[in-house]
């Protein structure tokens, strides 16, 4: 995973509350078996309208999306984050995310950033015009108009972000921790360790 | 593992979660053991391209289970000679062969697309015993939370944490913040689970769960059958849950005695004795309760694209204005536009062209039953053009045939499919026209869900089989 320290450009001023993740990526395009390219089918249905932000001379390739309320909402499909990736989005920032997608967003180095709806209502108004910084190690997003607005973020994802880590590979140096557990839930709950065998 | 915090009085939640902590970090971020990881072909490719990129194993495979469900076709798999008929779309055809070579090459059982047990994997891992209460459960789809209606803890993951389970049998997670959704009194008659959880999201809203695990109490939840309690908690991420539980107890118990992976012999007691004991305690605290009294429950429809965007079927459209939130109001004035739907208008008088029973919500026998029950005798209405009825498994399937529930549905006009995920999301070639409309037993109305423009109304089993005979949304106490 690259590393990230700083999202730094053009913001899309999107706004929408409850984006949900078939809007952000409708399910004929899930049928992929791998990860790349879903850019060209990200945000579909809105980008029907010749009008739409994502493909705005102004915003097209943008590296910061703005949203509303509850982003990624719905289904946990991580074709979201890569389709988001695709189109060149490192960093989103919205009042709040669903869970699942935060974590998938998080897995593929997209920096999600909360802030109080009245932080996204100026950047959503600033962005119009204005590029965004993000500053990842600092925690804070400003702007060419002195806005500070500092965030919140969990000091473990952060740690990995800012290094690029691969968590699976860290899990696996937990090995023996692990083997451990298996070894006493075996005792205590057994039937939870008989599984199925393969046919 | 449990016993350390034996003294402190605890919710279900903690229990659970206690009981599968293999390390905690001073964070307070917590390595999570997984117990059983349903794995289908949409979210897994990638997955294991990356195990095998990495030259990484499957840890437990044995815990792992297989079976191909959102893009297989709900017409005949195989000829009258026993040989596959090709899926017509390449991308599904690709997806579903990408499992069936990943299965075996990492030891993992799977449940192939004509084998009896296949089935959508919420629905195939409770039937099959694979499911068990206190067990931590976890699949790339959000809808894993269903589960929890054995009192499991169950989420749904995206496809990194596919690969971390499949590398390390385990999760990086943060306990959520914890919720009670007790409902008080008993559901009137004609409201089912489903309405139940209709109503429940259109109170709490859609994101009105981000970072809790909601366990739902009372004298209505326990009233219900384990069918409707997987009904309940499989909508617990349309609440924006992380996941959703309800205590086991006998009915429970007894719903998983026999099943084919479910504990034997000894394993069996030791497992009941431990179930038993997986309820909150006396003076455990949740983070947030919300009480909801089942009497003001009606059979509940949708009529906007989020599933907050409930109304008694006796309702009628909501004007925009009649929401405080402005934001909400420009997203109401749009799911209106889209729903070719004008505030004031009965529900009951909306037209419905195409009718959807299905989906891991809604496909177990005793949702047949309620669409059958409806439906028997009667044909549907000649508006209503496209109507199927999709089994949640081959198990199920097979006992509605033994039934005569088929019969009932063929009979009155309806399609009568194989089984799998279908025109919930329409990955295969069951999709709603744009345009037009449909009443779905499914979980989610978002825009072009079941098909570009296709226009959804979730309901009850019981309701979807009253629209398909009046061909509009219709209260079926009144049929």
């Amino acid at each position: 995973m690259e590393a990230v320290r700083e999202v730094d450009g053009r913001a899309i001023p999107f706004g929408a509350k409850n984006v949900d993740t078939d809007v952000i990526i409708p399910a004929h395009w899930l049928k992929t078996i791998t990860r790349d390219g879903l850019g060209q089918g990200a945000f579909e249905t809105l980008r029907k309208d010749p009008d739409n932000l994502f493909d705005s001379a102004e915003f097209t390739g943008s590296p910061i999306l703005i949203a509303g309320d509850n982003f990624g909402c719905g289904s946990s499909r991580e074709h979201a984050a890569w389709a988001l990736l695709d189109l060149g989005i490192k960093a989103v920032i919205a009042p709040s995310f669903s869970d699942i997608f935060s974590g998938n967003a998080f897995k593929n180095g997209i920096l999600t950033v909360v802030l109080p709806q009245e932080a996204v209502d100026r950047l959503l108004e600033v962005a119009r015009t204005e590029p965004v910084h993000i500053d990842l190690e600092n925690q804070v997003v400003t702007t060419p108009f002195q806005d500070r607005f500092p965030f919140e973020i969990d000091p473990f994802r952060k740690h990995c972000l800012l290094n690029g880590l691969d968590e699976v590979g860290l899990t696996l140096s937990r090995d023996s921790a692990i083997t451990d557990y298996e070894n006493n839930a075996r005792a205590a709950l057994p039937w939870l360790s008989k599984g199925v065998e393969a046919a | 593992m449990a016993q350390a915090m034996a003294e402190t009085p605890r919710t279900l939640y903690e229990k659970i979660w206690d009981a599968h902590v293999v390390e905690r970090r001073d964070d307070d971020t917590c390595l999570i053991y997984i117990d059983r990881h349903l794995v289908h072909e949409v979210t897994s490719p990638q997955a294991f391209e990356a195990l095998r990129m990495a030259g990484r194993k499957v840890r437990r495979p044995d815990l792992t289970l297989a079976v191909p469900d959102h893009n297989l076709p709900t017409t005949a798999r195989r000829d009258t000679a026993g040989q596959r008929i090709p899926i017509a779309d390449a991308e599904s055809a690709q997806q579903l062969a990408a499992l069936e070579r990943n299965a075996p090459e990492f030891g993992i059982r799977l449940i192939g697309d004509a084998d009896a047990e296949q089935g959508i994997v919420h629905v195939v891992g409770p039937e099959q015993g694979f499911s068990l209460p206190g067990a931590t459960i976890v699949c790339g789809d959000s809808h894993t939370a269903c589960h929890g209606g054995l009192g499991a803890l169950a989420f749904g993951i995206g496809t990194s944490e596919v690969e971390h389970v499949l590398a390390t049998q385990t999760l990086l997670l943060k306990q959520s913040k914890s919720m009670e959704v007790r409902i008080e009194g008993d559901l009137g008659p004609g409201v089912t689970a489903k309405d139940l959880v209709l109503h429940i999201t259109g109170v709490l809203g859609a994101a009105g769960g981000t970072g809790y695990v909601i366990e739902y109490t009372g004298a209505a939840i326990r009233n219900l059958s384990i069918e409707g309690r997987l009904t309940v908690s499989n909508m617990a991420i349309e609440h924006g849950a992380r996941a959703g539980l309800i205590a086991p107890d006998e009915k429970t118990i007894e719903y998983v005695k026999g099943r084919p992976y479910a504990p034997k012999g000894a394993d069996w007691d030791k497992a009941a004795a431990w179930w038993t004991s997986l309820r909150t305690d006396p003076g455990a605290r949740y983070d947030k309760v919300v009480v909801i009294q089942a009497a003001d429950i009606a059979p509940t429809v949708t009529w906007g694209t989020s599933p907050e965007d409930t109304v008694a079927i006796t309702g009628t459209v909501p004007a925009p204005e009649s929401f405080a939130d402005p934001s909400k109001q420009e997203a109401v004035r749009k799911s209106l536009d889209y729903m070719g739907l004008t505030p004031g208008m009965r529900m009951q008088d909306v037209e419905v062209q195409n009718v959807f029973i299905g989906s891991c919500t809604n496909s177990r026998i005793e949702d047949l039953r309620a669409a059958a029950a409806v439906l028997k005798g009667r044909t549907k209405a000649a508006n209503v053009k496209w109507a199927i009825v999709v089994p949640g498994s081959g198990l199920v399937k097979r006992q509605a045939e033994a039934e005569g529930l088929d019969q009932i549905f063929i009979n009155a006009g309806l399609e009568w499919r194989e089984p799998g995920c279908s025109a919930c999301l329409g990955m295969n070639p069951d999709k709603v026209p744009a345009g037009e409309r449909c009443t779905s037993t499914s979980n989610r109305n978002f825009v072009g869900r079941q098909g570009p423009g296709a226009r959804t109304h979730l309901v009850s089993p019981a309701m979807a089989a009253a629209a398909a005979v009046t061909g509009r949304l219709s209260d079926v106490r009144e049929l």
